[in-house]
C-alpha cells in the first residue's frame, strides 16, 4: 500500500461488465515526502475518492476483496483516503 | 492498471487451451497526456477492443484470468478490462 495523489479521472463506457458503475481514477504514487514517484497509474475506486485528494492504494488480487462482486477485475484499488497532509509524519518533519 | 493503446494483435495458432477463444492484443503503455511510454506488452482482450483504441489493463493473474476467460487459473497475467473514452487531468498535471 502506498500513498497517492488522484490528479485525474479516465471515463470509459465499454469495460468488463463486472467494473460497471466503478470508478477508474489515474493516481501518482507519493514518498513519504509527498513528492512524485514513478509514473502515473489507473486505480479503481472502492471509497468514493476525488480528483486532488490524498489517497492510498493497494495492489494485487487483494485489490479486488473491497468489492462484494468479487469477481471484480482489478490490481490496483484506493482504499482510504487521507484526511490531509497535515495528519502526515515524516519523523519528525511535520508535512 | 495502466492506460495502453493497442497497437496490434497476435496471432498463435499454438497455444495454451485457456486461450482459446480469446484475441491476443499487443499495447504499448502511454502516459495519461497520450504519449508513447517504453513499456510493451501483450494483453487478453475481454471488452473487443481493437487497433488504436487508449484501453486500460489490469496486470494480476487472477483478474486477467477471471476477465479474459470467465474462470481463475489460467496463464494470463495481463487483460484489457476497458476501453478508455476519454482523461480528465488536473490542470496542474498536464505538461
Amino acid at each position: 500500500m502506498q500513498i497517492a495523489r488522484v490528479i485525474g479521472t479516465v471515463v470509459s463506457t465499454v469495460k468488463n461488465e463486472s467494473l460497471f458503475g466503478r470508478k477508474f481514477l489515474i493516481v501518482q504514487t507519493l514518498d513519504a515526502d509527498l513528492n512524485k514517484k514513478g509514473n502515473p497509474m489507473v486505480a479503481l475506486d472502492a471509497v468514493g475518492a476525488g480528483v486532488g485528494e490524498l489517497v492510498f492504494w493497494c495492489r494485487g488480487k487483494e485489490a479486488s476483496f473491497p468489492f462484494k462482486r468479487d469477481e471484480t477485475p482489478t490490481d490496483c484499488t484506493i482504499v482510504g483516503i487521507i484526511d490531509s497532509d497535515a495528519h502526515m509524519r515524516n519523523g519528525e518533519k511535520k508535512k | 492498471m495502466l492506460i495502453a493503446r493497442v497497437i496490434g494483435n497476435v496471432v498463435a495458432s499454438q497455444k495454451n487451451q485457456r486461450y482459446e477463444g480469446s484475441r491476443i492484443m499487443l499495447c504499448r503503455q502511454i502516459t495519461p497526456e497520450g504519449d508513447d511510454m517504453d513499456y510493451t506488452c501483450i494483453a487478453l482482450d475481454s471488452v473487443n477492443a481493437g487497433e488504436g483504441d487508449i484501453v486500460v489493463i489490469a496486470q494480476e493473474g487472477w483478474s486477467a484470468s477471471t476477465a479474459a476467460t470467465g474462470r481463475a487459473g489460467a496463464a494470463i497475467d495481463s487483460a484489457i478490462v476497458g476501453v478508455v473514452d476519454y482523461i480528465d487531468l488536473l490542470p496542474s498535471e498536464k505538461k
